[in-house]
């Protein structure tokens, strides 16, 4: 049935040194953005959990969607109570066309991990971040694990821009609010615009740069995706549009002012409603 | 880090499961679902289940129980089914956050306050 019989102790939890070409390791490694933590075999260990307030009753997710290494995981434990843990979902029977399946002999499943982080926003609400790959196997557990996800964050490294081509696409079809997200990865210089032109974004879709490891700049990733679902909601309400303007404003400033060391150009998340507005 | 469940042997996932793949049709559970104890733990009980009474002593997603079981989310929402018929566990499943298929925007609000109270 799985190959993997032979090596029952391979879920102890010690890194066996043996590597599958597949999702399962978070993409916390990333040469330029590891986190202090990443690398460590502890994460998931129940002492890095905090409890929930006993009143928490609603659920809420986002996704970040980003190929292997761009930094979901980096982001998500940059804004995170809890340190991410990881989890998978398998494919049996109707995933079976499934890309790695053929690429195992005589494996019947295919697996997608996944990593996820915790945001308590009051006494009631719980926010879940889950970070996802991109990869056409994915999309097949989009509709058993993140429906009713609030939207998407795609992140984006401009040197592998093409990457993110299959996540846009999809989540165009899925309906899902999304917005794009450029991890600063130091690599040269591309004007929002030209990003747009290369991910053929479409323009009331905010484009923002962000520093994967500071919590200030995944905070103002996570507002900037919440303003745009509003603005998707309440554009069709034109005597609302004035009032979401107003309410924005206090954020814009907050996000001028905050993460001087974040290399974001500012303008970018404040353009970006502005756009939308305008169409 | 570990991966849960991908080099379980089979047999613990199918022994787990006593040998079902999916959980009972029509069970709601989210990746987001809060899952609360209604119980203790008690001697002879499965240990999976035990381990979810244990964790689940103040709310917790379903992704959690996944992840600190080192199960997969199907063999997990399984799991949580039985708990849940024995009425072992609660279940607190996500508030709708759409209305006829656009956001609420109450939710939307709370979350805008709270991101920005981070």
């Amino acid at each position: 049935m799985d190959s993997a019989t032979s090596e029952p102790t391979a879920d102890a939890g010690r890194p066996s040194g043996v590597s599958t070409p597949n999702t399962g390791t978070p993409d916390t490694g990333t040469p330029d953005t590891g986190t202090p933590e990443s690398g460590t075999s502890e994460s998931g260990t129940s002492d890095a959990r905090t409890p929930l307030e006993a009143s928490a009753d609603n659920g809420l997710k986002i996704v970040i969607v980003g190929g292997f290494g761009v930094g979901k995981t980096t982001m998500i434990h940059s804004v995170s109570e809890i340190r991410p843990l990881s989890t998978e979902e398998t494919i049996t029977g109707a995933g079976g066309t499934v890309d790695d399946v053929s690429a195992v002999p005589g494996k019947s499943r295919t697996t997608v991990a996944f990593d996820f982080g915790r945001i308590t926003l009051s006494a009631r609400t719980v926010l879940y971040l889950f970070g996802a790959p991109g990869q056409e196997r994915f999309w097949y557990l989009w509709d058993r694990l993140f429906t009713g996800a609030l939207g998407a964050v795609v992140l984006v490294d401009t040197r592998r821009i093409d990457d993110s081509w299959y996540a846009i696409d999809r989540l165009e079809r899925l309906g899902t609010p999304f917005i794009v997200a450029r991890n600063d990865f130091g690599g040269p210089a591309h004007t929002p615009d030209q990003v747009r032109d290369a991910l053929d974004l479409a323009p009331h879709i905010p484009l923002l740069d962000c520093d994967a490891r500071s919590r200030d700049s995944g905070k103002r990733v996570l507002i900037t995706l919440i303003e745009h679902i509003k603005s998707l909601y309440l554009a069709e309400d034109p005597q609302v549009i004035e009032r979401v303007r107003a309410a924005r404003s206090p954020y814009e400033a907050e996000g001028a002012a905050g993460t001087p060391h974040a290399p974001h150009t500012p303008q970018d998340q404040a353009t970006a409603p502005a756009q939308e507005l305008a169409r | 880090m570990s991966r849960p469940g991908r080099d379980d042997a089979p047999d613990r996932l199918y022994t787990v499961t006593q040998g079902r793949s999916r959980s009972t049709p029509g069970t709601p559970f989210d990746l987001v679902t809060l899952v609360v104890a209604e119980c203790d733990a008690v001697p002879g009980m499965q240990s999976e289940h035990a381990a979810i009474l244990r964790l689940a002593e103040r709310p917790t997603a379903v992704a959690e129980v996944a992840a600190e079981l080192r199960l997969p989310i199907s063999i997990t929402k399984i799991l949580l089914s039985d708990l849940l018929a024995e009425g072992r566990v609660s279940a607190r499943h996500p508030r709708r956050a759409e209305i006829a298929g656009r956001p609420d925007p109450d939710i939307l609000e709370q979350v805008l306050v709270g991101l920005r109270n981070l």
